[in-house]
């Protein structure tokens, strides 16, 4: 697929990044306050030839920048009428006074020209207008038919340098599309940018397909199908289309995810009712038995380090999370509060566990430490569940269902997004019913 | 910008203060017996042999009114030996679905072990989960729950 050939980015000049910053956006707390942001539209270089024109990139990667960074809760775009400065001579020396005046404090303005081999040359520059400075400009090259995902990649660049956090644009998202009647769901995997744009499907939808897990490292999922009705999990690669079949055992894999390495799928295997923890090797197909209680376990995920791994048990009697090292020693409950915990994952920074809560017959996602101190609640619904980290750790994508009449009508599964703070919680747009999101990490690596 | 930062420290504060408090203010509900007694969604797998029992919320012990059932299903599959079946556990939607495909599972062998118990053969038996994925009823409420915390008895041949 397209996703490995493309791209060759170029830093071409970052010394002005070094620049003090006047402006800056904290994202450790709710953001009520966005930073105004004024988004210029690119300007064309004159020899580009119509066809490159009718594409109207001048305003579309700017408007893609500004829908990503609006999403992010932390940014304002201000409107583009109000700009007094035209992009060309905004983009070589700003006019900071014009901008000044509109209250933004940062200014994006941005060139498109021509390269060797029908290639485009996209190149940002990001200034700070508070202390009249460029604080990062950048140049991609690319097919101008990849313009979305520089775009992304631009955004990335931007949040990157105004939050001092990592972005999360440039990654996608698969999850199960539903569609149907509720006693009978065709369920098929689907991927999509993280913008919801550029839905694919995976599966056909013969089979029932669940919980479809990104490897952090390559362009491989883990799922779990009904294929022949025996429910397990498997191995597919997104580019080829290949699927394997995880592990021969004789009964019902499911919840599987990678090791943050992507060389070992870790799930449950279900046997004589009762649920324990495996892991597989995926070159070597070793099998590692890392429970072994009468009880179920299941939901595993690793640590980022790989050092450990959290799960959902009901040892105690009912669902509550669990930590323990890698090697499946030094188990310990973590989750203390009163209700039910399921799903737990453990974030890409290490230092949270997200999980769904199911308390008086409401579910919320939450957040807690890894050692369960700092339980805190991000949202409350009548059903939602599956929380999968952003790349940076920033936010998070779950599903939420409404619930069905006597006829069953009305009970739609939807992808939400919400930041770690609790603030800024959005609905993902996608063309059927969605459930069970998973993040891919960033694309461009690192 | 400083008084502005600490605005939003302790409006950060208050949420999780909330949040907090509504997570400690309510008593934990633990539900008993709730399993489903009545007929409607049931099928017959022959005259009088019912082809589903029902559980109570996050319990896969049987009931007194499963056993009855499983007892009939065991005479039955007895009397039919060359008859082999698919035990499938169901779960209700109030759950995770990782942790009610488990819990599926558990229901079903359960079902499987009091047939077992009962004198059918082992190799004539298999377990299906499907968690929550096939509600007999697809209503939100509790009897439609009730309804769909079950295990079915299929015939595969």
């Amino acid at each position: 697929m397209k996703y490995k050939i493309f791209i060759i980015f170029v830093l071409f000049f970052i010394l002005t990044t070094k620049s003090f910053a006047l402006v800056s956006v904290d994202i450790t707390r709710g953001n009520l306050d966005p930073l105004p942001t004024a988004i210029s539209d690119f300007y064309l270089d004159s020899k580009l030839d119509d066809k490159i024109k009718n594409l109207k990139l001048e305003s579309k990667i700017p408007e893609l920048i500004q829908n990503n960074l609006s999403r992010s809760g932390l940014f304002f775009a201000l409107e583009k009428k109000s700009f007094i400065q035209r992009p060309e001579p905004a983009h070589n020396k700003p006019r900071f006074e014009d901008w000044a005046f509109i209250k933004t404090q940062v200014l994006v303005t941005g060139k498109i020209s021509l390269e060797k081999e029908g290639r485009l040359r996209v190149e940002f520059k990001l200034w700070d207008v508070v202390s009249a400075t460029e604080l990062s400009a950048l140049a991609f090259y690319t097919t101008p038919d990849n313009w979305r995902r520089v775009s992304h990649m631009i955004s990335d660049k931007i949040y990157e340098r105004l939050t001092g956090e990592k972005g999360y644009f440039d990654s996608r998202i698969i999850y199960v599309s539903e569609t149907g009647p509720k006693v009978d769901k065709k369920k098929r995997l689907a991927v999509m940018d993280q913008d919801g744009y550029g839905v694919k499907y995976l599966t056909l939808g013969n089979e029932l397909v669940l919980t479809p897990r990104f490897s952090p490292t390559s362009q491989h999922v883990t799922y779990m199908s009904y294929f022949k009705n025996l429910p397990r999990v498997y191995l597919l690669n997104i580019e080829t289309g290949i699927q394997d079949l995880v592990g021969d055992f004789p009964g019902m894999t499911f919840a599987p995810r990678f090791s943050p390495d992507g060389k070992k799928i870790i799930m449950s295997f279900a046997q004589e009712g009762n649920s324990d923890i495996y892991t597989m090797d995926i070159k070597t197909r070793v099998v590692e038995k890392l429970t072994d209680h009468p009880s179920i376990d299941t939901s595993p995920s690793y640590s980022p380090d790989g050092s450990y791994i959290t799960f959902n048990s009901d040892r105690s009697g009912f669902q509550q999370i669990y930590t323990m090292k890698s090697d499946g020693t030094n188990v310990k409950r973590i989750s203390f509060g009163e209700g039910l915990y399921g799903t737990p994952v453990w974030s890409p920074r290490g230092d949270l566990i997200a999980f769904t809560k199911l308390y008086r017959n409401k579910f919320y996602i939450g957040v807690m430490r890894s050692d369960g101190s700092g339980e805190r609640l991000l949202t409350e619904n009548y059903y939602q569940e599956a929380p999968s980290w952003a790349p940076n750790g920033r936010v998070l994508v779950f599903y939420r269902e409404t619930p069905s009449d006597s006829s069953g009508r009305g009970g739609g599964a939807k992808l939400w997004s919400i930041d770690l703070t609790g603030y800024n919680e959005r609905l993902i747009q996608t063309p059927t019913d969605a459930s069970d999101p998973s993040w891919s990490g960033l694309l461009s690596g690192k | 910008m400083l008084s502005k930062n600490l605005n939003k420290v302790s409006l950060a504060l208050v949420m999780t203060l909330f949040l907090g408090a509504c997570a400690t203010q309510q008593a934990t509900t633990t539900k008993g017996d709730d399993a489903y007694t009545g007929t409607e969604t049931v099928k017959f797998l022959a005259d009088g042999v019912p082809d589903r029992v029902f559980f109570s919320t996050n319990k896969s012990e049987l009931t007194s009114a499963a056993t009855t059932t499983l007892g009939k299903q065991a005479t039955y599959l007895k009397a039919n030996p060359t008859l082999n079946v698919v035990l499938e556990g169901h779960a209700d939607e109030r759950g995770t679905r990782e942790y009610n495909l488990a819990l599926g599972e558990r229901r079903a062998t359960a079902a499987k072990n009091y047939l077992i118990s009962n004198g059918v053969a082992a190799n004539r038996i298999k377990v299906l989960s499907y968690g929550k994925e096939k509600p007999a009823n697809p209503a939100s409420n509790v009897l439609a729950w009730s309804q769909n915390r079950r295990t079915v008895t299929v015939k595969t041949n």
